[in-house]
């Protein structure tokens, strides 16, 4: 047997992943993380705040609620089923801080917990931030002409 | 003595004897099929210990403790134990082990541990340089996760061919004489690669790897260990 072979094997024997259930799962759950944030920017804006500072609360309160379910294990329970609905807000994001944080903690603070953090994130964060720096180069040297 | 017979298979003319075995587990395997016939089940897998390798640790020291205790052996009695996990640096077999204060060879055969082990175990006796040995593996669910996936706390969906490490640990004492089952040959199998690269899908990676087995023509006694293998 040759590796197509056994990948035409795997194809069919492989048990699929429910993707029209994933995608309900993902657009309710994803819609309610949406709306919740945008309830928090409602109610800051009507508590005075400037809409930057509201989009801002909305944020941090977003990264709060998801670092406390994860800190709680409750948050890989609803990403369990949620997938994409969760990771894709700002939610995974603080997720994928977290729960390293707590993982690695057993190897220590400095070179468990505190190294070990961005092990998920930290790809994210390198090519995010060098792709807007890229992109901040082409923005400054059109702005020239 | 052993003697290989063939390219690849090694006979045991003495056919050394698994004097004791014993296994352990976790809350979910005990819950499983073969759940009555572990010798421990462990509700909290945390074994009550501050990380889950030092839960694994302890499995491990657990499940060589009731083989020797089976056998009616004490651990200065034994000359060698061949253990392994899938840790870095064999972590939860030196640390489990150690106390046990037997010469230790780290063993890494990923799920071909146990029958490694048997192996190197098996020959050792066979060929008289030890009366006898230990073979031992562990695994533990929570300390794989992170060792070859994610945090456990970690938001990923798992797809359906991902499969459950599990959380356990085995012991088999190897030495001669007595009843039971005994160790003919040993067969190891080749390396095949068949390009699989998905991490959550092991089975497939490995299940051609289990089947590459190349016995000596003349093999009848299969030995147990070709169960072990399938």
């Amino acid at each position: 047997m040759d590796a197509k072979e056994y990948k035409r094997m795997q194809k069919t024997g492989a048990p699929k992943s429910p993707v029209l259930k994933n995608c309900i799962w993902a657009f309710c759950v994803g819609g309610a993380i949406c709306t919740l944030g945008e309830v928090v920017v409602q109610l800051g804006e009507n508590g005075g705040l400037s809409e930057n500072m509201a989009r801002l609360l909305c944020s941090v309160s977003l990264i709060f609620l998801s670092v406390l379910l994860t800190g709680l294990q409750v948050y890989d329970n609803i990403a369990k089923h949620a997938g994409a609905g969760t990771l894709v807000p700002i939610t995974g994001f603080a997720n994928a801080i977290a729960s390293p944080a707590i993982e690695f903690k057993s190897e220590g603070l400095v070179l468990g917990m505190a190294a070990k953090m961005f092990s998920i994130a930290g790809p994210v964060l390198v090519y995010g931030i060098s792709a807007s720096v890229i992109y901040g180069l082409i923005l400054y040297i059109i702005s020239l002409f | 003595m052993p003697e290989r017979k063939g390219n690849y298979t090694i006979q045991l003319s003495n056919r050394p004897m698994i004097l004791s075995s014993a296994a352990v587990v976790g809350k979910k395997e005990g819950e499983g099929p073969l759940g009555k016939v572990f010798d421990r089940v462990f509700e909290d897998t945390t074994l009550n210990e501050k990380t889950w390798e030092k839960a694994e640790s302890d499995m491990q020291k657990e499940a060589v403790t009731c083989a020797l205790n089976k056998a009616a052996l004490s651990p200065s009695q034994v000359q060698h134990i061949f253990a392994g996990d899938l840790l870095n640096q064999c972590t939860a077999s030196t640390f489990g082990l150690r106390e046990l204060n037997i010469p230790l060879y780290g063993q890494f055969g990923a799920c071909s541990t146990m029958a490694q082990t048997l192996s190197m175990a098996a020959i050792f006796v066979d060929s008289g340089a030890a009366d006898i040995c230990c073979a031992v593996t562990s695994s533990h669910f929570c300390t794989a996760e992170r060792q070859f996936r994610f945090p456990l706390e970690y938001g990923g969906q798992r797809p359906p061919t991902s499969q459950w490490t599990a959380t356990a640990a085995g012991a088999a004492v190897v030495g001669m004489g007595g009843s039971g089952v005994r160790i003919a040959e040993v067969l190891g199998g080749r390396q095949v690669d068949l390009g699989v690269t998905d991490a959550n899908n092991m089975g497939a990676a490995m299940a051609p790897e289990d089947v590459k087995l190349t016995p000596y023509p003349e093999t009848k006694v299969w030995s147990f260990f070709t169960q072990l293998y399938n």
